[in-house]
Parts: C-alpha cells; structure tokens; sequence
C-alpha cells in the first residue's frame, strides 16, 4: 500500500495508525536480522505516535498529510532524546536535545518515526560498508551491497520495512543506493530543505531528501520537508513546491538532453570510465520513453561533469576536516582520556573514527594546507564555477537533462572496500548535481544483466523540481 | 601542482597530527598510498585553464542571514541541562576536559 493511500484511509478512519505500525514492525521483525537496514528500531516510540495520531483522529482533527505513515530516518539526522550515531563510534551514547527541521515538519504533517537507519560512517561512502555497526544488505539479493551512504534508508523502502525513508544526499548518497536498491530517491536543490539538525558532512553539498516505492509518494514526502527555514542560513526563501498537482502533466513540448559525457559510451569523445552496457541501454530505452511521451530527446553537452569527480573528492574532504574537527571528546558522546586535552582530542578521535573517515579528514587537511590550498582546494573551487556555467549553458537548450544514476547495478559485498578510488568512480554521475547545487532523482526503469534494479538518473536547473517529477511519472508509468 | 611524488609518509604524518589522529606504521604505510591514489586521479585537474574563473563556495549567492540576539519563543528553560547531559564529562554547568595549557598534574 503506498504512503498517499495509507495516509488516506487512517485520515479517513477507515484504519488506524496504530494496524499500521504494527504491520511495518512485523515487516521488520521478519527480515531484519538478515538485512540490517537498522541502527535502532523505535517500535514503542512509534505506536505510542500512532495512538496520538489515532486519538486526534477520534477527536476530529486532521493529523496531515502522512498522517499514520511510517518514516525511517537516516541515523545522521537529529532525534531529541533518540541515539543519533551517523554509523560512527564517536557519536555513542549522543542524544541529540533537537529534533532536525525535516523530522518536525513530518511529524506536524502526521507522520510516525519508525527507526534510525543504518549509513556511512559520516555519510562518506557509497556502500554502507562503512558503518560502524556492521553493513546494510540489499534486500533485492543479500550478498551485494544497498548503495550508500544512505543504504539503510533505501534497504528500508526496498524490503517494506517503512513505505517512505528521509536520507542525505553530498555526492550522490540518496540516488546511488535508491537506484541499487530499485527505489525513487530525490536529491533536491541545496536550500530546498532545511540542514538544520543534519549532522554537518559537506555543508555546501549537503541536501536531505526523500526516499519512496513510487514518485508519487516522493513527491508527498518531499512537499512535506520542504520550504524555507529560519533555522539554516543556506534555506532558501521559498514554500515548498507543489509536486503531487503536477503529476499527471506529462512530459509533452519538454526538451530533454542526455548527458554525453556521463554515458561511458565507445562513440563519446569525452566521458567518465565505467559505465556499464546494460546500464547505458537502459537510460537510452528510458529516453526513447520520454519521446514517445511527447518530449523532445537529444544529446547534451556537460563538458566539464567529468572533472566532477575529481573536484568533489577534494572539495568534500576539505568541508569535512573542519565539521568534523568538532568532534573531540568534549561535547558529544565518545572521550578516551588522557593526560592533556589534546592528548585526549587524539585519542577519543583516533579511537572514534573509523577508516575512511579518517582518509578524508586527512585528505581534506592537506587539500587545505599551506602550499597545497591553492593547488587543489582552490583549483576544484574553480573547477565548480565550469560545471555550474556548464550546466546553465546547457539548460538554455534544454528543460531537463538524463544520465545513468550509478556506473552499475548493486555489487557484491567486498568488491570495493580495498580500494577507496574504486568506491568513489561509485558516484561519477551523481556529484555534478552536488557541486552544481541542482535537483535530481533516481527513477528505477529495469533490470540490468543480473536481474537488479538500474536507476535512470533526471536532472533539472535549480527549482524546477516539479518539471523533474513530471519525467519522473512518465518514467514510472513506462519502465519496463 | 607538486612536483612528484604528490605526497609521502612524511606528508601524511604531518597532516595526521593537524586533525588529531594518531597512525601505526602499516596505517601510515596504507593511508599514503589510498591518498596518492586520490590525488593522483585528480591530476586532471591540472590540464584546466582556469585563469580568470572565479572560485565557488557554495551553490547559492549567499547573503549573511542576521536575526536579533535573543531566545526565539519556545525556547526550552532546561536546553543548557540537556546539552551539558549529552557530554562525556561536566563539573559545575559546564564542559570539563584535561588541562589544556602547561604542564600535566
């Protein structure tokens, strides 16, 4: 049953919240142990919701729009109260004294908090392999991996665990694991939705966003977090844009441009490495769809997109050296004690942080450092300025653009864990967005060669979030 | 950009003690190779003409965002109690942490 039609029948009474619940619990209970899409399952915390949300109904009120639905929330966003850990040593025993902005808005539209879902440490990965607490599997076929970083969300919507899951996307962290994981997942404009009480990765990336079984109910739950918040200087002054009216639209007299160089193919002059056969016949089957829909379809441009990667894997660093510099032993969770504080600061964090947090605070101090800033920090900075500048040139021409959302379709656990440059190529087509600060959503549209999900990636200039789910429908209604 | 090699063990050590982490020697050994790897990858960046293209920050034309400095309505009366809760150790309301200057006791 879909998030709208739950939504909609405990609004109108015809179930409670509470059957509701109860039924994703045992979802839960059935498959957990072999999937782990969670770091800590709220089940008293979410019947004692659903009751609230069942004696308002009783009492004639309106509970809102997701009222009775279960939500899983990555566990890199603020719960008061709740363990919020980012898959990280060093978070342990934090409670966090503020709900994130996205969490109160979907608990005032009637939503239930189902769980903390399991990620990347720090969001830094493209897998879930890097949690602390053990990998998330993909519910699709356990031996390969859910994407990441925001795996456990994606596994969650996947395996039934929760009809809709929030997750954060710097780099690609919602749209790789949702296209492995065959769900929609929506990056949305940075500013669209509020950072406050995102645990800081890339705050000039960073971007919560939705996760659904359907781009309906993505598009419900992205109407329900959106929209301009006081509490984060980045928020842009806007409301949250009207998705679900637009559905229906089509895709009719919309010029649509296939990204060349984020295609891998053999007749590409320039383009990323990687990208896989079936993969990429996928994307041109999915434009052959939008065509017969009515839009016209053509090859793009995007010069720059494959410096993309080079850039992020410098920029991100750099952002996450100084946010993480917080994390010391002094105000949150973990402290390993010593003599000294600075003693202390190494120990807590030497003992707190795991492996490829560590690459990057290290890679993004020495991006940062004397004699080295200029050369890579600052030239990725301006490497950004050419994708951005790409990317309005190309929407001159163009209303949205399409590319592959991952190289591949999910891989098997342990593929890439001893090459950290393999596991970043994981991200290729998903950062320009990021670095750009533009929407874009993971459709699912098939099955590669292995009978898993392929993910077709919209793009769309800053805020026409809602001409990118018009595509998006179609998509849906034509995916084979 | 640097002359070869990117970066060495020296280099990795160097920025380990910045950000407060301490490396065994097989780490140290690990990290400097994933982190040439990385540099390495991004040595095509160096082939650009980036003269005169301004740097980027952030996304948006950022505006410094200002409010007046008071306690906005709802503010919670026991927010200090549940921020001080959630540290490893505090004495007297406030964070407390080893000595930080001079010597050891």
């Amino acid at each position: 049953m879909s998030a709208r039609s739950t939504a909609d029948a405990v609004r109108a009474g015809e179930r409670s919240a509470r059957s509701v619940v109860e039924e994703h619990l045992a979802a839960i209970d059935a498959r957990e142990d072999e999937i782990h899409a969670f770091n800590l399952v709220m089940a008293d915390e979410a019947l004692t919701q659903a009751d609230d949300v069942d004696r308002r109904i009783a009492e004639g009120e309106d509970p809102g729009p997701l009222a009775g639905v279960p939500v899983a929330l990555k566990d890199n966003l603020c719960t008061r109260g709740i363990d919020t850990t980012c898959g990280s040593r060093i978070l342990e025993g934090w409670r966090p004294p503020y709900d994130a902005t996205a969490v109160e808005r979907l608990v005032a539209a009637g939503a239930v908090v189902i769980g903390k879902t399991n990620c990347d440490e720090f969001a830094m990965g493209s897998s879930t392999e890097n949690s602390a607490f053990g990998p998330t599997r993909n519910p699709l076929d356990t031996s390969r991996v859910p994407g990441g970083s925001s795996g456990g969300s994606a596994a969650a919507v996947a395996a039934g665990f929760a009809p809709l899951a929030l997750g954060s996307d710097t780099g690609g962290s919602i749209r790789q694991p949702a296209a492995l994981c065959g769900t929609v997942g929506v990056k949305p404009t940075y500013g669209r939705v509020s950072r406050y009480g995102l645990v800081a990765f890339g705050s000039s990336l960073d971007q919560v966003g939705p996760f659904a079984a359907s781009v309906e109910d993505a598009a419900l739950l992205l109407e329900a977090i959106g929209g301009h918040d006081p509490r984060d200087s980045t928020s842009i002054p806007e409301a949250s844009p009207d998705l679900l009216g637009v559905l229906g639209q089509g895709v009719e007299g919309l010029r649509i441009g296939i990204i060349s160089e984020l295609m891998g193919g053999p007749d590409q002059a320039a383009s990323v490495e990687g990208i896989a056969e079936d993969v990429r016949a996928r994307v041109e089957q999915a434009a052959e769809a939008l065509a017969a829909a009515g839009a016209t379809v053509e090859h793009a441009s995007v010069p720059s997109t494959i410096y993309g990667l080079s850039a992020y894997y410098l920029i991100a660093p750099a952002e996450a050296s100084s946010n993480l510099a917080r994390f010391d032993g002094v105000r949150f969770g973990l402290r390993v004690d010593a003599d000294t504080a600075p003693e202390m600061n190494t120990a807590t964090r030497t003992a707190g942080f795991g492996d490829e947090v560590k690459r990057r605070i290290m890679l993004g101090t020495y991006a940062l450092s004397a004699g080295y800033y200029d050369a890579y920090y600052g030239r990725s900075q301006k490497v950004r300025t050419l994708i951005q500048r790409d990317f309005s040139r190309a929407y001159e021409s163009f209303d949205l653009l399409l590319s592959p959302t991952a190289p591949t379709t999910a891989f098997p656990l342990g593929d890439k864990t001893d090459d950290p440059m393999l596991m970043y190529l994981a991200d290729v087509c998903t950062i320009p967005s990021n670095l750009a600060g533009h929407p874009a959503m993971s459709v699912p549209f098939g099955t590669g060669d292995d009978g898993l999900p392929v993910g077709v990636q919209v793009l769309a200039p800053a805020l026409a979030e809602a001409t990118m789910f018009r595509a998006a429908a179609v998509l849906e209604g034509t995916a084979p | 950009m640097p002359e070869k090699p990117r970066l060495n063990r020296e280099d990795v050590a160097h920025v380990a003690d910045l950000a407060r982490l301490a490396l065994t020697d097989d780490e140290l050994d690990a990290f400097t190779g994933q982190l040439a790897d990385v540099l390495d990858h991004a040595a095509d960046l160096e082939a650009l003409d980036l003269d005169g293209v301004p740097p980027m920050a952030n996304p948006l034309p950022l505006v410094n965002v200002l409010r007046l400095d008071e306690p906005e309505p709802g503010t919670r009366a026991d927010i200090r109690a549940e921020v001080l809760d959630a540290a490893p150790s505090v004495e007297d309301g406030r964070f407390r942490v080893p000595p930080v200057l001079g010597e050891a006791p």
